[in-house]
């Protein structure tokens, strides 16, 4: 058995509607993990992408694409993990301020290349984009600001290089 | 996607006429409040419907029809209940890989979601026991979802497909049209094998010394009995069948080992366990099979040819997998495999099967005092040997599996994955109505009868004689059975004798009804109940201990089965 580790899975759908209860259903209904879910259109306006991350050994996730292959309206599954990819997650983070404290977040929000999004009279909204290591990071050094309110987007990612997984046999 | 006609009608006209472009002859339902549009077009139309008295009988005689057949079932439910009644039948069907289309009837779309009168949401109850399923909001959508629905239930590993109507859909008009082919870009099944893993396959087969073959109900869905018979005789190789696959190859054939696993015989597990190549054909290594799956077959490597690719080292890691469609692989297996076999190398190999098969032959006790169910079946067998056999779920599902010789695919119609009680009577009455020409039994326990026995009023009103056989021991025998081997004989809720008196109610449905109390007077009520022409029931009082052997304990290898002369086997 190969060691569990984590998989990022994009897999193209019809963009019908219950397509997204179809696969999150079977997760569900199997026994697999979904760590982290996102779902948009893509290129073309019939085919959505759901990009999803799942923790598990080759055999489960191997298994996993297979049974996500079955669903009809499964067109591509690519397992990101195993190729040269970018993957990014985005997360809005609302953080209370000073007078005192603004100077020292502007400094985290502009180390990171972070943007400032909303700006109240004691709060600040930062946009920031990355991988999940660079979130966490940020998220820790603002902690001690105080979080008002934190969401992060699921991951998205994309294969490096000219090809596309539609095409790709 | 071409117009072959483009005639204004309703959705429910529509509904009817894509049946018929699909071929449809039967329909098994029930009518309801959203499907009167529909059933008004029944009325005026020449299919053949047949009223069941519960929507789970449409689904199972729905599912019976194709498994009889091999053309793909249809039933037809109401909203709400109707819908939800259909679900026992679905997931049956889903389970064993049955093609068959389930129409629903919907509230109007624009009172979805707001909890109407017999309002479900179908499609999310079915989705996980459905091959695909569809919610048709409009009257202009519902001859392709039809066409795709028949086109997804019929092809690759086939199962059932669920399409639910709206009621305006189907009062809606609009200018009908069917598609001549369905175009889904993302439902390709793979038929043909890869041929460099089949000359693979043959290599190995040609140098295995220990060799066996496991066929399961892919064998009969794919029609590729002859080429599994072709293949067993070229390489002389000893056939294990599962439940499922049970008449794929003639059970009285000299390589036939029986069933493998729990109840399998003893000589088909041994050899199981004891092989050096496992040629696994349309079979899913199920727990059933394969009891502890660490020790099993552990000294062989293993083929697997399978249609859906998720099968393929799903249970037991194959060495060899095969991706296709059973008798197209076999058809390019038998070639290659011809110019590479030796005569006579299994020779030993089946000397050592065949003695296994001699020292722990299938028996049992029988000093005449009581009947014994074995001998019942037995007798089934010996007057009508072809005769479609559709089983309840139990005891006596087990005993018909071993003692009936089934010869022939599509004979034995049984609900095997679910393990549903009360699907026999059902299904064999859509058996009947796909093959009329045929004998049909439904062997029952008193227990399984009990759960769709108002289907008599079915048989007996549409003229459908279907023969039961119910092996009354007035327990639910097989949990019976095991709450003596496992649970120190507490028996919790199983003792059912006496519940209902089977002649009478056979009776109260206008169907004949004879008792069966000695050995000597089975062979004449089952012969009376085929001359008569009419729906019968034979209850037959059978031993009331009698116990299901061989048995291997849930979790165990399957070269361990229990000693069962403790419990009154041999």
């Amino acid at each position: 058995m190969t060691e569990m580790q984590s998989h990022t899975l994009s897999i193209l759908v019809e963009n019908h509607s219950g397509v997204l209860t179809r696969v999150a259903a079977l997760f569900a209904r199997r026994g697999y993990n979904i760590d982290s879910l996102a779902v948009g259109r893509t290129e073309d306006p019939d085919v959505s992408r759901i990009t999803i991350v799942a923790y598990g050994d080759d055999a489960v996730i191997e298994q996993v694409i297979k049974q996500l292959y079955k669903l009809i309206e499964v067109i591509k599954v690519v397992d990101l993990s195993k190729e040269e990819h970018v993957d990014r997650e985005l997360a809005l983070i609302k953080v209370g301020t000073t007078s005192e404290t603004r100077a020292d977040i502007l400094q985290i929000v502009d180390i990171f290349r972070a943007k400032i999004v909303d700006v109240g009279s004691n709060t600040m909204m930062i946009e920031i984009t990355g991988d999940g290591e660079k979130i966490s990071a940020i998220e820790k050094l603002l902690r001690p600001f105080g979080i008002k309110e934190l969401v992060r987007t699921g991951k998205v990612g994309l294969s490096r290089g000219p090809k596309d997984i539609v095409k790709e046999k | 996607m071409t117009k072959n006609s483009a005639e204004q009608m309703s959705g429910a006209k529509a509904f009817i006429e894509s049946l018929k472009k699909e071929g449809v002859d039967t329909i098994f339902g029930y009518p309801g409040g959203v499907l009167l549009h529909i059933y008004d077009e029944i009325y005026k139309c020449d299919l053949r419907h047949i009223l069941v008295r519960h929507e789970q009988a449409a689904a199972h005689a729905a599912d019976g029809y194709a498994r009889a057949t091999g053309k793909t079932g249809v039933c037809l439910a109401t909203s709400g209940p109707g819908a939800t009644n259909l679900v026992t039948g679905i997931a049956t069907a889903h389970m064993d890989s049955v093609p068959m289309v389930a129409f629903t009837g919907q509230v109007s779309s624009f009172l979805i979601g707001n909890d109407a009168f017999q309002e479900a949401n179908i499609t999310g109850i079915t989705l996980p026991i459905t091959k695909h399923n569809y919610l048709v909001q409009k009257a202009e959508n519902i001859p392709k979802s039809i066409k795709e629905a028949f086109h997804i239930a019929s092809t690759g590993r086939t199962g059932p497909v669920l399409v639910d109507i709206t009621r305006d859909a189907t009062v809606n008009e609009f200018k009908f049209s069917y598609p001549d082919k369905v175009e889904l870009r993302s439902y390709k099944p793979t038929v043909k094998g890869n041929i460099q893993q089949i000359k693979k396959a043959a290599a190995m087969i040609a140098a295995a010394k220990k060799p066996i073959i496991y066929a399961g109900g892919g064998v009969i869905s794919a029609g590729a009995s002859s080429e599994l018979y072709k293949l067993a005789e070229l390489i002389n190789a000893p056939v294990t069948t599962t439940l499922m696959g049970l008449g794929a190859f003639p059970m009285d054939h000299p390589l036939f080992i029986g069933m493998p696993g729990m109840h399998g015989t003893k000589y088909a597990n041994f050899s199981i366990q004891d092989s050096d190549l496992l040629i696994a054909v349309g079979a899913r290594f199920d727990d059933r099979v394969t009891g502890k799956i660490s020790s099993f077959a552990s000294g062989a490597k293993i083929i697997h040819i399978d249609i859906d690719p998720a099968e393929i080292s799903k249970n037991v890691t194959a060495d060899l997998p095969i991706v296709g469609d059973a008798k197209s692989i076999l058809n390019d297996l038998l070639p290659v495999m011809a110019e590479k076999v030796t005569s006579g190398k299994t020779s030993d190999w089946l000397k050592r099967v065949n003695q296994w098969k001699k020292e722990y032959p299938l028996a049992y006790k029988d000093d005449g005092s009581t009947i014994k169910p074995q001998f019942v079946i037995e007798t089934l067998c010996e007057i009508a040997p072809d005769a479609i056999v559709a089983t309840e779920v139990g005891q006596h599902q087990m005993w018909t599996a071993q003692y009936f010789k089934f010869k022939k695919p599509r004979k034995l119609i049984t609900s095997g994955g679910l393990g549903t009680m009360g699907y026999g009577l059902p299904a064999a009455m859509g058996a009947k109505v796909g093959c009329p020409d045929q004998i049909v039994f439904d062997v029952a326990g008193d227990g399984s009868f009990q759960m769709n026995s108002q289907e008599l009023a079915t048989l007996v009103a549409n003229d459908i004689p279907v023969i039961s056989v119910i092996l009354n021991n007035g327990y639910l025998g097989m949990v019976r059975q095991w709450q003596e081997l496992f649970y120190d004989c507490h028996y919790s809720h199983t003792d059912i004798v006496d519940s209902v008196d089977f002649v009478k109610l056979a009776e109260a449905y206008g169907a004949l009804g004879l008792r069966v109390e000695k050995k000597s007077e089975l062979k004449e009520a089952v012969q009376t109940a085929i001359k008569s022409g009419r729906p019968t029931v034979i209850d037959v009082r059978i031993d009331r201990g009698e116990n299901v052997f061989p048995m291997v304990p849930a979790g165990a290898a399957i070269n361990e089965p229990i000693d069962e002369r403790k419990y009154g086997g041999i």
